[in-house]
């Protein structure tokens, strides 16, 4: 008889922060101690996606999704789940069991959601090549290696219509044909593992729960346009990933899918994987290029394109994890399949990391053309505390914001452009009225600052500039004329940088000052911060009327700026207040104000 | 000389599909659940559970989930309980070897009820 039921652990790296790896051997060594250790097989996954509740663990067959478990639980789950087969309702998403046989409600996470890219994560082990050759692996080179010719591939990526998911969306299938057409006995391959938006882990979990994915379809691009060695650019603050694609590779090696005459179709192609120190100017190709030389990373101009003249002055295609995500799927399912899923500006599906003050934050794939609307409301469950939904940043530091009035826009690049955002890799952090979005400009800019190369003037100059601006502002020394300022300098740096991060950095503050040009207004002239941010701007105050004495806040102020007596209104030493917000948050009577 | 060749790819994704559709729960609309209380397994229930599980197996029937629950006392057991869209919830008590041989050829495989095991449940008093 074979596994009755079988456990998937979430092994991301989100779920094994919390220690899922303890959850995964805690329940191997329980089903041995209690005898039923061949009953049950135990398998770690990638990632569910859901990480708001991580760690995750799911018992098939009954398909029942435990949600924050910890490895203490293993014990109950084998006893009760395993062995008496009742649920362990406590632990369960909805907290209520179901038989096998009733219809169970679909998570509403899940429900708009469809899965191209993540379809491997959460369902095989990564670690295992035959389960990803048991779902359907590597028939796409199969496909590719005998029954097409490069043409053949190139045609269906671009029936398919995929563009770049790294961010600019350029069509992928002309980078390859680009590539192809040079007349050059060396050529390169390259996988931008690089990723660096504040927020984003797309690529992170697609890499740790499915690496097979991107070396087939990285082989397959390798035989279309004629090149034998590939390489996977990915930072070494990954690790996990890194493990993940390594045990991979080593596989893939060991049954010959990589290497000399890959099933015996006499192509020989291997991939290396090269490390980055986690400089965000290196996810910009042509810095990415340099850095794999072993160069320091520093964008070059445009032209030579990369595909032309690109690693070692080779012709090399560079694609994003998550473009490279989808090629094997376009070729086992076609590329009119892809064509018909999303919009007619994008087709396809693309992932998001959702995270900030969201009650779902997680890893979604929705198709183009959904709603943010849909993305935060039915799949994100809305904004975390009951709070008031403010703005979504997507792009990370080279987008911009979406407001209330723009949800409804359907997602794809074109849609995103429009509106003054764009689709970058993939983060979508979201922001309630508690975030001051001066604040936020300025932070996306600190990021900007601190990760330009410094190579040209524009970003390494006008970036500071800016950042200098929106400090002043919040400090509230702003002045009227800044405002315009700050226009001319990001003009400056949008026709004169070298490369994307100088020439997309003052999105964020054109995109805020666009959006919320009242809230700016209230900073420099009115010297006030509405939602309470910017400490300058503000001061803490007890109102007497609410007040009760309870000196709860006076025990909690680190700075000892509270006094007064018990059961008599407190009093706020705004010379000594550090205003770090203690005290509001301690208060059970709402009686701290912020003015 | 390549380390694998086709068939050897081919080969090695069979074998292992078989493996990975035991975990794939969509489309499976045939629901089998054994009672294995304490009462249940004294009664037989794990003898059951093994039987239908072979046969299942056995017959390749790829649509069906096995499942156990909780004690089904004061039902006569081992119970099982066999739920398919065709002939809706239908339980069984005193499933013995040959009855489980029986559920599986005729009920699982064909779509007939065994009447002559058929028992109305009766809740346990609270």
């Amino acid at each position: 008889m074979g596994f009755k039921n079988y456990i998937l652990v979430c092994g991301g790296t989100g779920c094994e922060s919390s220690r899922s790896d303890q959850i995964y051997h805690a329940l191997i060594d329980e089903a041995v101690a209690q005898g039923v250790a061949d009953q049950v097989q135990v398998i770690k996954t990638g990632c569910f996606g859901f990480c708001e509740q991580g760690p995750i663990v799911k018992i098939l067959p009954e398909d029942s999704f435990y949600v924050q478990v910890k490895p203490e639980d293993a014990k109950e789950l084998i006893a009760e789940h395993v062995i008496k087969g009742r649920e362990v309702t406590r632990l369960l998403y909805n907290k209520a069991p179901h038989k096998a046989y009733e219809e169970v409600e679909d998570i509403q996470f899940y429900q708009k959601q469809m899965r191209i890219v993540l379809r491997n994560c959460g369902s095989i082990d990564p670690e295992n090549i035959d389960e990803y050759i048991a779902a359907g692996g590597y028939k796409a080179l199969e496909k590719v290696l005998f029954d097409m010719t490069p043409d053949d591939v190139i045609n269906e990526l671009k029936t398919a219509g995929l563009r770049g998911r790294g961010g600019a969306g350029f069509p992928t299938w002309m980078k390859w044909n680009f590539t192809k057409q040079e007349n050059n006995p060396v050529k390169y391959v390259v996988c931008n593992a690089d990723e660096g938006d504040p927020g984003a882990y797309m690529d992170r979990s697609t890499l740790e729960g499915d690496p097979h994915s991107v070396l087939e379809a990285m082989t397959i691009c390798g035989h279309t346009v004629g090149a034998h060695q590939g390489f996977i650019y990915i930072r070494a603050e990954y690790p996990l990933a890194i493990h993940r694609l390594e045990v991979a590779m080593k596989q893939a090696r060991e049954y010959g899918l990589l290497g000399k005459d890959i099933l015996g179709s006499g192509f020989d192609y291997d991939i290396e994987i090269r490390l980055g120190a986690g400089a965000f100017v290196c996810g910009e190709e042509t810095a990415l290029l340099q850095s794999i030389e072993g160069h320091r990373g520093m964008p070059k101009p445009r032209p030579p394109f990369p595909a032309s003249k690109g690693l070692w002055g080779k012709p090399t295609v560079i694609n994003n994890v998550e473009t490279w995500a989808n090629v094997a799927q376009i070729i086992n399912n076609g590329g009119e399949w892809f064509a018909s899923i999303g919009t007619p500006d994008s087709h396809g599906t693309k992932v998001f990391a959702l995270t900030g003050k969201i009650c779902n934050s997680g890893l979604v794939e929705v198709p183009m053309g959904t709603t943010l609307r849909e993305i935060v409301y039915d799949i994100g469950g809305g904004i975390a505390h009951g709070k008031k939904f403010k703005a979504v940043q997507t792009g990370g530091p080279s987008g911009g914001v979406i407001t209330e009035e723009n949800l409804d826009t359907p997602i794809d690049f074109g849609g995103l452009q429009r509106i003054g955002s764009m689709m970058g890799s993939g983060g979508m952090i979201v922001m309630d009225e508690d975030d001051c979005i001066v604040d936020v400009a300025k932070f996306y800019l600190n990021f900007t600052v601190d990760e330009s190369c410094g190579k040209c003037a524009p970003c390494r100059i006008g970036g500071k500039s800016l950042y200098n601006i929106l400090e002043k502002i919040t400090q509230g020394k702003g002045e009227e004329n800044d405002i315009k300022q700050i226009e001319q300098i990001a003009h400056a740096m949008k026709i004169g940088s070298l490369c994307a991060l100088g020439q997309t950095a003052p999105n964020p503050v054109l995109s805020t000052l666009h959006y919320f040009p009242e809230e700016y207004k209230a900073h420099i002239v009115d010297k006030k911060c509405p939602s309470g941010k910017c400490k300058k701007l503000i001061s803490y105050e007890i109102n007497p009327s609410k007040c009760i004495g309870c000196t709860a806040c006076s025990r909690k102020c680190p700075v000892g700026a509270i006094s007064g007596e018990v059961k008599k209104p407190h009093k706020i030493n705004g010379n000594v207040c550090i205003k770090c917000g203690v005290c509001k948050d301690t208060c059970k009577f709402s009686a701290i104000e912020i003015h | 000389m390549a380390k694998l060749s086709l068939s050897d790819l081919r080969s090695i994704r069979e074998r292992e599909e078989k493996n990975l559709k035991k975990r794939d729960i969509h489309g499976r609309t045939v629901h089998v659940v054994v009672a294995m209380g304490t009462s249940g397994i004294d009664a037989g229930a794990k003898l059951t559970l093994n039987t239908i599980a072979d046969d299942v197996e056995k017959l390749g029937l790829d649509n069906v989930i096995i499942t156990q629950t909780g004690s089904a006392a004061p039902n006569p057991e081992p119970v099982v309980e066999v739920y398919m869209p065709k002939t809706g919830l239908v339980a069984y008590g005193s499933v013995d070897k040959d009855a489980a041989h029986r559920i599986v050829e005729e009920h699982l495989k064909n779509g007939k009820i065994l009447e002559d095991l058929r028992i109305e449940l009766v809740e346990k008093e609270q």
